[in-house]
């Protein structure tokens, strides 16, 4: 009886959103006298951090502080429309309509400092701390603050932005498959280290190491919680989870977190990423969908792992120490007969 | 059965509540009290998500009726936070981004709070012991082990300002 | 590249943050209204029978009961929660009327003063069964003379016509004989729960005419849309607030609580909560679908595939919700990230007698996924290469044609190899590291 280690890789792409029945988000943003600026979105935050993505696409846009964007979202009265958020889409496709409300919005700022300095919009910048300039002369700047003030008080004018991205319907074609099923993708390759123990069946994950590319990142921070709360959901899908043990039999199905195994703090392995960023010919500032996709080479690179360090090929998840050590009996017996 | 009236001291302060037998406390605390901190994921003790401080200790409020803490000191997230910023383990837990859905939070962070008092300097085989009855199905775990080893040092760096505060 | 931005690219803390680390964040359980009643269901015990009777005279007289809601009350009781998106047939039944298909399905809501009134009327409702044949094999459910799951007569989702949503690309069949090896598997994949730590729930509010329904669900506008066909409501009668979610996963795409509390509100004039308990959540809540994937793989002595055959069949459940659109999902990414010049695909959804399933992160694509990727390591093996060069030698490239006939562009699998090889230190062989995801070129010659 043993502890055997193994190594196993695997390699992954994945779409950033569907095309459903064409599949659009909306956007409005408007600025306060104070200058600070509400973006109004439909989009639900799941925990990813929508929010503070939509507020970072924003204040990049109109060029102010990340503590200007104030983020109302998900109430469909005053929100404008959005498909949701799934199928990695939210960043792509929220953003995109952000950042074409946050431009509209921009434009009508830029149009008063243009009047106010009295040159034209081309010959302005914006310095992306709430402040717009002449190009060249930056003693001649507005604060956007000011302006948005002024637009209210003294103009009688608006200071808003409307945004929306749309992925166009695809319908497939039945007899080929002949789609546009996706606006971009994203990459992995996942290098996972098991130990097996060959008296239990037990697999311990020693480590996860994976490459992510998803294009610009948006907040590095919230990628990095993706890839590693998806690495340990991968870990956890591939080794403990099922709500069928007795699959295809409906018995013993758990009905509570003691009866749905999954890994705890005592099973973590080293988990690691690094990540490239090859900006999306088609997302906001070159974004790519990182969402769901964090889950899927931990799995595979798993299971490669446990045949590199065992010899015991499971094709079937999860891959619990029953089918190990079957495994282990069939192998030995085939070394047996051999 | 009629109700009854239990007395406990919830966040330094007395309450009474009237509640029906069997009550739990983290239906009392939720619904009669509005300390809506103490999560509800599965009423069963399996999350950890409900959890609040009896007498400094971590418990499942949902698997205590409420009678049981007759004349004992209940303690939540609400009762800890300040009116302004955060606490030294909250403001671990933000910097580390140790939640998603931030729906485990105030259960990982009330046991980490009781941990740190009891164990300044845990290994991570002593928080993984801790936290070991708190589910948290975003984060993978590394973000929230990183706040408590955050919490930890900075605790201990408090301790150590604070001493040489009081050689001085 | 992060330095042209100010603010995209860095690691700003969360604008949520210090509301979820104080316990501020409000979901949607943490709400209450003044007279919210309580909706618990009535849940069938079998997994497929027939509908005699429902005898709700005890639970009638359970101090706090307030009414039932049974399938008569439902303006619009069957309904597709993709008919939004022109998906057919209507096949769900919001409360059934006389034939119930998964255990746990709802029969009957019982709307109560309080939760535990709820659940103690819920325990008194009688129900009278007849039982009938149940399917849970996707093998035995495609089988001639299987019981029939749907009410509309087919234990497969039809794809325009074909019982399978199909890909046909280039010529398996003169891929295989062209072949060196040929390398069958079979993989299959358990149901999954999304299991978020707060539970599936709703809040609907009546007021002055409209609905307010506070909800976690991922979707507003689908949720509202859904519920206002199933209730015959304009949508401008309900107004849904949500943007909270303590973890969805896809489980919260669904449209289950929002129409019958809902319809509570509308038939009490009362708040109505509804929101899973937490076996409910695992036990009758979605899951991902329990998947068989079969792959055949024509291969030359090299690695590089020529041919593949894949047939997949992902056990929906008695209800497929947003299940078809996954195994499009499937089919389209049935090459994973690699240049397959001859492809075949049949992906079935198939009717059993199981808790319905849904969207799950990685919506038909994560267990394709698993199978494709073990399933390399398996050409790897036959070939005698090493599993690195299996997956180089086959990776797509920009221009390359996928069998859905979409170009790849933004591609970058070679680079995130290398990458990856880098980090875990695995020395890549010259040719190997020399690649890049630029259109082919001499690799292309080097075969
Ligand atoms: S709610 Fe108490 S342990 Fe889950
Ligand atoms: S942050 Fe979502 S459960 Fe922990």
């Amino acid at each position: 009886m043993a502890r055997l280690r193994g190594t196993g890789i695997a390699a992954v792409n994945y779409p950033t959103g569907m095309n459903l029945g064409g599949d659009p988000s909306q956007a409005l943003i408007h600025a306060t006298t104070s200058g600070s600026f509400n973006v109004v979105l439909a989009a639900a935050d799941l925990g990813q951090g929508l929010r503070t993505v939509m507020a970072q696409i924003a204040a990049e846009t109109l060029g102010v502080p990340y503590g200007q964007i104030v983020i109302q979202t998900a109430d469909t009265d005053t929100g404008p429309h959005d498909m949701g958020t799934f199928a990695s889409r939210a960043t792509h496709r929220v953003g995109n309509a952000v950042k074409a409300a946050a431009i509209e919005a921009r434009e009508a700022v830029l149009q008063l400092a243009s009047e106010e300095l009295e040159v034209s919009i081309a010959d302005l910048v914006l310095d992306g701390r709430g402040g717009i300039q002449v190009a060249g002369s930056p003693q001649k700047r507005r604060d956007i603050a000011d302006l948005a003030s002024r637009a209210q008080f003294q103009y009688g004018r608006t200071i808003a932005g409307r945004g929306v991205y749309m992925k166009p319907k695809s319908d497939v074609d039945p007899e080929t498959g002949a789609m546009d099923p996706d606006s971009t993708q994203a990459y992995a390759c996942t290098v996972a280290e098991v130990e097996v123990d060959t008296e239990t069946g037990a697999v311990a994950v020693l480590s996860i190491r994976s490459a992510y590319e998803v294009g610009q990142q948006v907040n590095p921070a919230l990628v990095q919680g993706q890839i590693t709360g998806g690495a340990w959901m991968g870990m956890s899908h591939a080794l403990y989870e099922t709500t069928e043990p007795c699959y295809p039999s409906r018995d013993h199905s758990p009905k509570d977190f003691a009866g749905y195994l999954m890994p705890g703090m005592a099973e973590l392995p080293i988990i690691e990423a690094v990540v490239l960023e090859v900006p999306s010919s088609n997302g906001p500032y070159g974004v790519k969908g990182v969402g769901e996709m964090t889950a899927n080479s931990p799995i595979p690179a798993i299971v490669n792992a446990i045949y590199h360090a065992c010899g015991v090929r499971v094709d079937s998840l999860p891959v619990t120490p029953e089918a190990i050590l079957r495994g282990l009996d069939a192998l030995a017996q085939g070394k047996g007969a051999a | 059965m009629a109700s009854v009236v239990v007395a406990f001291e919830l966040g330094g302060r007395p309450v009474e509540v009237l509640v029906s037998p069997l009550a739990t406390l983290q239906q009392v605390l939720r619904t009669q009290l509005g300390h809506t901190s103490v999560k509800d994921g599965c009423r069963q003790g399996g999350c950890g998500s409900c959890t609040v401080l009896l007498d400094g200790e971590p418990v499942l409020s949902c698997l205590l009726p409420v009678e049981d803490v007759a004349g004992r000191r209940v303690t939540t997230l609400e009762d800890l936070t300040p009116v302004d910023g955060l606490t030294t383990v909250q403001r671990a837990f933000l910097d580390a981004n140790g939640f998603q859905c931030g729906y485990c939070t105030p259960g990982m962070e009330l046991v980490t709070k009781a941990l740190l008092e009891r164990n300044p300097a845990p290994t991570r085989a002593d928080i993984a012991e801790a936290l070991s009855g708190n589910v948290c199905r975003c984060t993978g775990y590394v973000p929230i082990i990183a706040a408590v080893e955050a919490a930890a040092a900075a605790g201990s760096a408090a301790a150590v300002v604070a001493s040489e505060g009081a050689t001085r | 590249m992060t330095a042209q931005y100010h603010v995209v690219g860095e690691s700003l803390e969360r604008t949520d943050g210090v509301a979820h680390v104080t316990g501020r964040t409000l979901y949607t359980a943490d709400l209450a209204f003044p007279g919210m009643l309580h909706l618990k269901v009535v849940r069938s015990p079998l997994h497929h029978a027939l509908i005699r009777g429902v005898d709700l005279s005890a639970a009638e007289r359970v101090p706090g009961f307030v009414r039932a809601l049974t399938h008569a009350d439902v303006p619009h009781n069957v309904y597709t929660i993709l008919g939004l998106i022109g998906v057919e047939p209507e096949e769900e039944f919001v409360l059934p009327v006389d034939r119930v298909r998964y255990k746990g399905e709802p029969i009957v809501a019982i709307l109560a003063e309080t939760e535990a009134a709820a659940y103690e009327a819920v325990g008194k409702v009688q129900l009278d069964l007849e039982e009938l044949p149940a399917v849970f094999d996707m093998d035995e459910a495609l089988a001639p003379g299987a019981p029939i799951v749907t009410h509309w007569g087919n234990n497969t989702f039809m794809y325009e016509g074909h019982p399978c949503r199909r890909v046909r690309y280039g010529d398996v069949e003169a891929g295989f004989a062209q072949a060196d090896h040929i390398l069958e598997g079979e993989y299959r994949t358990s149901p999954i729960e999304h299991a978020p730590l707060e539970t599936t729930g709703c809040i609907a509010v009546p007021e002055a005419g409209r609905f307010t329904v506070y909800t976690n669900t991922q979707a507003v506008y689908f949720s509202l849309d859904n519920t206002s066909i199933i209730l015959g409501l304009q949508p401008n009668r309900l107004r849904f607030i949500g943007g909270t979610v303590g973890g969805g996963f896809g489980g919260k795409v669904d449209v289950i609580v929002e129409p019958l509390a809902t319809l509570g509100a509308m038939r009490t004039g009362r708040p109505v909560r509804y929101v899973y308990n937490r076996q409910e959540e695992m036990q009758v809540s979605s899951t991902r679908s329990a998947e068989t994937i079969r792959i055949k793989d024509g291969v030359m002595a090299d690695g590089t595939i020529v041919a593949r055959k894949v047939t997949g069949l992902a056990d929906c459940g008695a209800y497929s919700r947003q299940t078809p659109y996954a195994i499009t999902k499937f089919a389209a990414n049935a090459t994973g990230p690699y240049r397959i010049p001859n492809v075949w695909v049949d992906a079935y959804c198939v009717y059993t007698n199981r808790t319905p399933t849904s969207a799950m992160r990685g919506f038909g694509v994560t267990m394709g996924h698993f199978a494709i990727e073990v399933q390399m390591d398996k050409i790897a093996e036959r070939c005698g290469i090493d599993p690195w060069t299996v997956r180089f030698r086959n990776a797509h490239r920009n221009g390359d044609v996928k069998p859905h006939r979409k170009v790849t562009s933004d591609a970058t699998l070679i680079e995130t190899m290398q990458a990856a090889a880098r980090l875990v230190g695995h020395g890549l062989p010259p040719e190997l590291a020399a690649m890049t995801s630029a259109p082919r070129t001499e690799w292309e010659g080097e075969r």
